[in-house]
C-alpha cells in the first residue's frame, strides 16, 4: 500500500480536454486536495463517470476509473460497489447525465443507499454538444435548439435527490473552494448514497449562469449557508435570514439587531425530507439559495441489506452440489 | 360388450397434452407426468404452451393453456409432432387443440363444461362433442368436474376448492392409461398443500384412477417400459434452470462470485428467480430499474473482478444494445443472455422463435463483434453457459448466449455433471507491472486479450472507458490509423474463439446428397428426421451448431461437402444468410415463424422435397 500525501501524486499524465477556465478545473482541484486526506490508497479508489464535459473527470485522476456510457455511471457503479464493498466509488455525472438521460439509476441507486459518492456538476447546458438546454436550463434560456428561448420547466437536482430518499444531499459551487472543499471531504466520509449537486459555470455556452451565487460583490445576499444547529442567516450585513411562515419560506430581515420572526434552525438529520425539499426548492431571485449539507442521515447500505453470502471455495463446492442435487432425483446404475 | 384387457399393453412412446383454462392447474399436471415418468426410468420432453395473459378470461380460446410431453422407452428429443392423447377440460381448448390430435388418438373431455354456457364462451354454434367434429377420433367423455366434486365431497373442502382438484382427477385416469405409479404425486400432495386440501386432492386422484380403470370407454391400459441411459444422479431440468445452475457453477470453476442483473422479461425472468435461490453459493442478484441498469451493473460488478452477467429477451436485448458495444470496447468478460421470444416489438412474448441471430451477431453501432453461442435444449444450457463464460475471460470480451422461449421452459432429464470432473476457468489477473515502465492495460497476450488488473492493485491504476483508446496504453486515441489497427485486434481476437472451440462432427456421413443444418433449440426435431432418413437409406446427415459467430474453422469445408446444404431455422433464414455471406454457398432454407417450434415432420418432409429435387437434376444430367 502506497501512502500519498500531496495532491499531486493524484494527478494523471492525461493531457486535460476541458476548455479554458471552466468551472470543472476548480472541481478537480479540490478533489485532489482531498484526496490525500482520506487515507485511502490510490488504487482503492474508483472514479466512475457518463458521458458529458464533466465525465472526463475520472481520466484526470491517478485511480481507477471507468468511463461510462451515457446516463449509466449510477447503475455501473452499483454493480462495483456490491461486488467490491472494500472500494471507495465516486460517480461524476452532469446535469443532461444525471437528469436527464440518466435520471432514473440516478433516483434508483439514492433509493437503495448504495454506498457511492455522487457528484453532479450543474452548468444548466449540453456542453460536449455544443450548447443545447438541459433539463436544470431556466425557463426562456436561448440555444442552439431553443432559439426562442426553451420553455421546459427546470428540474430541481437536489427535490430529485431527496424525491430518492437521498441519505446524504448537498450542495456547493465550484469556485467557492473552501466550501466545496468541506462539502465533499463530508461526501467522502458518509455511509451510503451521498448526492452533491456542484454549480458549475460553462464559460463557453452558459457564462455566468451562477454569478449571483459565484460573484465575491453580491453572492452573500444571494446565497444562505446551511450548517447543522444553526439559523439560516444570510446578506452582507447578515442581517436576512429565512424563515418558516406557515407552510411557507420568507426571507425575513432584522430590525434593530432583533428578529421579527424566528430564523430557521437547520437540522440536517431530520429524518423527514420535507424542510430539506423547501429548502432546496429556494430559487434565485425570489429567494436566497442554500449551499451547504441539506440532509445526512443514518441507514443501512444496499449492501447491509442484501442477502449476499461469501462462501469459502470449499464450502460453496459443497453447496452448490447440493442445490444441483436437490428436488427429486433418481440414480441410474 | 367387449371384455376390458386385464394387463397393461407394453408401448414405445405416447404424446399427451394437457389442455385447459390458465387457472385450471394445466402445468401441474404436466410437470407430474413428467416427474413420475423420470422416476419411472423414462425419457421425456415436455412443451409447456401458455398465453401471455395470466388470467384470461375463462373458457374463452385466449386463455387456453397447454402441456405436451412424449414419454418413451427410448431415447426422445421432442415433445413430440402429433398428439395420442388429448385432455380437454373444456370446449375452448378442445377446439383450439385439436388439430394437433392423430386420426384415431384420443380424447378425454370434462363432459360437465360443455354446457351451453362452456359452448357461447368458447363461440361455439354447436357442441363438438355431438356435432360429428370428434368422428375422427376416440372420445372419451368423462365427467370430470362433477365427479371430482362427489370424490372429494367427505373432506369437507369448499365447493370452489372441490372444482380446483380437477386437474388431479385428470392425473388419475392419465397415470391409470399409462400405468404411472402414483406415490410421488401422491407424496407431492401431501407437501405442498394443508391437510383438507391434501386429502381432496388425493381422493380426486384416485377417483380419477378409478375411473380409468372401470370405464368402458378405454378398452385397455399401456406401459412405458424403461429407457437404457448413461450411469449417473439425474433430475428434470428447464433450460432457465439449467441457465441459472451454469451461471452459478462457471463462476465457481473461475474462483469469482457471480453478479446477475436482470429486468423481468418474458421468457427469461425464472433466471432471475432460480440464481435468486442460489445466493447461499455466492450468487448475487440485482434486479434493475431497467435493462439497461441491469447489463451495466454488470459491467461495472467484472470491472471489479466478479463474473458479470445479466439475461433477457430480444425486446431487453435491444436496449442493452449500448452498453453491450461498450463491453466490447471495454474489453471486459461478461454474459449476455437471450431467451429469444416471438418478435419483433413486444410480438410474441411466450412464443418461440429464433429471429435474435442478427441482433446478437450484428446488432451494435461500430464494429462490434462478440462471440455468439446458442444452447441445443434444456440440458445443454448448463454446458452453454460455462463454455461462454470461458471463452469471455480468455478472451476478455462479452459473449452472447442464446436460448429461446421453447428450450427455457421445456424440461428433460439431466444427468447432474459431478462439480470435480469439470474443468476449471483459469484467470490471471496482474499484480505488477515489470520494470518502472507504466502499466498498459491495452497490451495483448498470445490470444490477443488485455489484462483483466482489478481495482485495488497498487501501481495499475489505469482508466478505461468506451471512447477509442491507443493500442497498448489505452489512452484516448483519435488517431485513424490506431483506430483501425484496434477495430481489426477486437475482430481477430474474437476468431481467436474458433481455436477454443471442441472440433465439429457431423451426424452422419461427411458427404453426401443433403446436410440439414441446425442451432439452437432446434435439435431435438432436425435430429429425430435425420436418424429416421438415414435409417430409411437417405444420404442425409445433420450439423447441429452451437458456435455461431465465429463459425468453427472446418464448417466451409464440410458444408461444401454436401451438393444441398438446408439451414434449418424459426426464422426467415438468418443463418442462411450469414452463411451464404461468409462461404459463398448457396444454403437454402427451411424455415418457420409461427412462434411454434419444428415437427420433426416439417424436417423430414424438407428432406424428401430435396432429395426429390436432387434426383430430378440427377436424371436430367444422366
Amino acid at each position: 500500500m502506497s501512502v500519498l500525501q500531496k495532491p499531486t501524486d493524484f494527478t494523471s499524465d492525461q493531457e486535460i480536454r476541458w476548455c479554458p477556465g471552466c468551472g470543472d478545473f476548480a472541481i478537480l482541484a479540490q478533489m485532489k486536495k482531498l484526496l490525500p486526506t482520506l487515507g485511502i490508497p490510490p488504487e482503492d479508489i474508483v472514479f466512475v463517470s457518463g458521458i458529458g464535459c464533466s465525465s472526463r473527470f475520472p481520466y484526470y485522476l491517478e485511480t481507477y476509473g471507468i468511463h461510462g456510457i451515457h446516463g449509466r455511471a449510477p447503475a455501473l457503479a452499483t454493480g462495483l460497489a456490491r461486488m467490491r464493498p472494500d472500494l471507495q466509488t465516486w460517480v461524476v455525472t452532469g446535469d443532461g447525465d444525471g437528469l436527464s438521460i440518466g435520471c432514473s439509476h440516478l433516483i434508483h441507486a439514492l433509493r437503495r443507499n448504495v454506498n457511492i459518492k455522487i457528484l453532479l456538476f450543474n452548468n444548466q447546458i449540453y456542453g460536449l454538444t455544443k450548447g443545447q438546454f438541459s433539463p436544470t436550463s431556466p425557463q426562456g434560456l436561448v440555444t442552439g435548439s431553443t432559439p426562442k428561448g426553451t420553455v421546459h420547466e427546470p428540474l430541481n437536482a437536489l427535490s430529485v435527490a431527496l424525491a430518492g430518499k437521498a441519505t446524504f444531499v448537498a450542495r456547493s459551487v465550484d469556485t467557492n473552494a473552501k466550501h466545496l472543499g468541506e462539502v465533499l471531504r463530508r461526501a467522502a466520509l458518509h455511509r451510503g448514497s451521498a448526492f452533491v449537486e456542484i454549480y458549475q459555470n460553462c464559460h463557453i455556452y452558459n457564462d455566468g449562469a451562477f454569478d449571483y451565487a459565484k460573484n465575491a460583490k453580491i453572492k452573500a445576499n444571494h446565497v444562505v449557508e446551511l450548517n447543522h444547529g444553526e439559523p439560516l442567516i444570510f446578506g452582507t450585513e447578515q442581517d436576512l435570514a429565512v424563515g418558516l411562515n406557515g407552510p411557507r419560506l420568507e426571507t425575513i430581515k432584522q430590525r434593530g439587531g432583533e428578529w421579527a420572526d424566528k430564523p430557521l434552525i437547520h437540522d440536517e438529520t431530520n429524518q423527514d425530507s420535507s424542510l430539506a425539499q423547501m429548502i432546496a426548492q429556494m430559487r434565485h431571485p425570489e429567494m436566497p439559495e442554500a449551499i451547504g449539507v441539506f440532509r445526512a442521515i443514518k441507514a443501512p447500505t444496499h449492501n447491509d441489506l442484501m442477502p449476499d453470502q461469501s462462501p469459502t471455495t470449499k464450502e460453496r463446492a459443497k453447496r452448490l452440489k447440493k442445490q444441483l442435487t436437490s428436488g427429486q432425483t433418481w440414480t441410474v446404475a | 360388450m367387449n371384455q376390458k384387457a386385464t394387463e397393461p399393453e407394453d408401448t414405445k412412446s405416447v404424446v399427451i397434452r394437457i389442455t385447459g383454462d390458465s387457472g385450471d392447474g394445466i402445468q401441474l399436471v404436466g410437470a407430474q407426468t413428467a416427474l413420475t415418468s423420470a422416476l419411472m426410468g423414462n425419457d421425456f420432453s415436455t412443451f409447456p404452451d401458455y398465453p401471455a395473459e395470466i388470467r384470461a378470461p375463462k373458457g374463452t380460446t385466449n386463455g387456453v393453456s397447454g402441456f405436451q410431453i412424449q414419454i418413451a422407452s427410448d431415447h426422445v428429443a421432442t415433445p413430440g409432432d402429433e398428439v395420442d392423447v388429448l385432455v380437454a377440460f373444456n370446449p375452448a381448448a378442445l377446439v383450439s387443440n385439436l388439430g394437433q390430435l392423430k386420426p384415431q388418438g384420443t380424447v378425454v373431455v370434462d363432459v360437465d363444461a360443455f354446457d351451453a354456457r362452456g359452448l357461447r364462451t368458447a363461440k361455439l354454434e354447436s357442441n363438438p362433442l355431438e356435432d360429428g367434429s370428434l368422428d375422427d377420433f376416440h372420445l372419451v367423455e368423462a365427467p370430470i368436474t362433477s365427479q371430482t366434486r362427489l370424490a372429494v365431497k367427505e373432506t369437507g373442502v369448499s365447493h370452489k376448492a372441490a372444482t380446483q382438484s380437477r386437474n388431479f382427477f385428470a392425473i388419475g385416469i392419465l397415470f391409470w392409461l399409462y400405468s404411472r405409479d402414483p406415490e410421488p404425486t401422491l407424496n407431492y400432495i401431501r407437501g405442498k398443500f394443508d391437510e383438507t386440501i391434501a386429502k381432496a386432492n388425493e381422493a380426486a386422484l384416485r377417483a380419477g384412477w378409478n375411473f380409468g380403470e372401470t370405464t368402458e370407454a378405454f378398452p385397455r391400459n399401456f406401459n412405458l417400459p424403461a429407457t437404457t441411459v448413461q450411469p449417473g444422479i439425474y433430475r428434470n431440468i428447464t433450460g432457465n434452470e439449467a441457465l441459472a445452475y451454469g451461471l452459478v457453477t462457471a463462476a465457481h470453476l473461475s474462483g469469482r462470485e457471480l453478479f446477475y442483473g436482470a429486468y423481468p422479461i418474458t421468457p427469461a425472468s425464472s433466471i432471475l428467480h432460480k440464481v435468486s435461490q442460489l445466493s447461499d453459493c455466492g450468487a448475487r442478484t440485482f434486479q434493475a430499474e431497467d435493462e439497461i441498469a441491469a447489463i451495466c451493473a454488470a459491467i461495472g460488478a467484472s470491472f471489479g473482478g466478479a463474473m458479470g452477467a445479466t439475461g433477457s429477451s430480444g425486446p431487453g436485448i435491444a436496449l442493452k444494445t449500448e452498453a453491450i458495444g461498450y463491453a466490447v470496447m471495454l474489453e471486459l468478460p461478461l454474459l449476455i443472455i437471450n431467451v429469444q421470444r416471438g418478435g419483433p416489438s413486444t410480438g410474441l412474448p411466450t412464443k418461440v422463435e429464433q429471429t435474435d441471430l442478427f441482433q446478437a451477431v450484428m446488432g451494435r453501432n461500430g464494429e462490434a463483434p462478440l462471440p455468439v453461442l446458442a444452447a441445443s435444449g434444456p440440458g445443454d444450457c448448463f454446458d452453454t453457459v460455462v463454455e461462454a463464460w470461458r471463452l469471455a475471460c480468455k478472451l476478455m470480451t462479452p459473449v452472447m448466449v442464446l436460448s429461446d422461449a421453447y428450450t427455457a421452459n421445456g424440461a428433460e432429464p439431466w444427468c447432474i455433471p459431478e462439480l470435480s470432473s469439470l474443468e476449471p476457468i483459469d484467470v490471471q489477473h496482474p499484480t505488477s507491472v515489470p520494470g518502472s515502465s507504466p502499466f498498459q492495460p491495452y497490451a495483448r497476450n498470445d490470444f490477443l486479450a488485455r489484462p483483466w488488473a482489478l481495482p485495488g492493485t497498487p501501481g495499475l491504476t489505469h482508466r478505461i472507458g468506451g471512447i477509442e483508446k491507443e493500442d497498448g496504453s489505452g489512452n484516448i486515441s483519435y488517431d485513424p490509423i490506431n483506430h483501425e489497427k484496434m477495430v481489426h485486434l477486437r475482430a481477430k481476437k474474437v476468431e481467436m474463439a474458433q481455436q477454443l472451440y471442441s472440433s465439429t462432427t457431423v451426424f452422419g456421413e461427411s458427404a453426401g446428397e443433403l446436410l440439414i443444418l441446425s442451432w439452437g433449440g432446434t435439435l431435438g426435431a432436425c435430429r429425430e428426421a435425420a436418424v429416421k432418413a438415414q435409417k430409411a437409406g437417405r444420404s442425409v446427415s445433420h450439423l447441429h451448431l452451437r458456435h455461431l459467430n465465429p463459425f468453427p474453422v472446418e464448417l466451409g469445408n464440410i458444408l461444401r461437402s454436401f451438393k444441398t446444404v438446408v439451414a434449418a431455422e424459426l426464422n426467415d433464414g438468418q443463418l442462411r444468410q450469414l452463411l451464404r455471406a461468409e462461404f459463398l454457398i448457396d444454403v437454402q432454407g427451411l424455415n418457420k415463424v409461427r412462434g411454434e417450434p419444428f415437427l420433426v415432420r416439417d424436417i423430414t418432409k424438407c428432406i424428401e422435397v430435396h432429395l426429390s429435387i436432387n434426383n430430378t437434376s440427377h436424371r436430367g444430367a444422366a
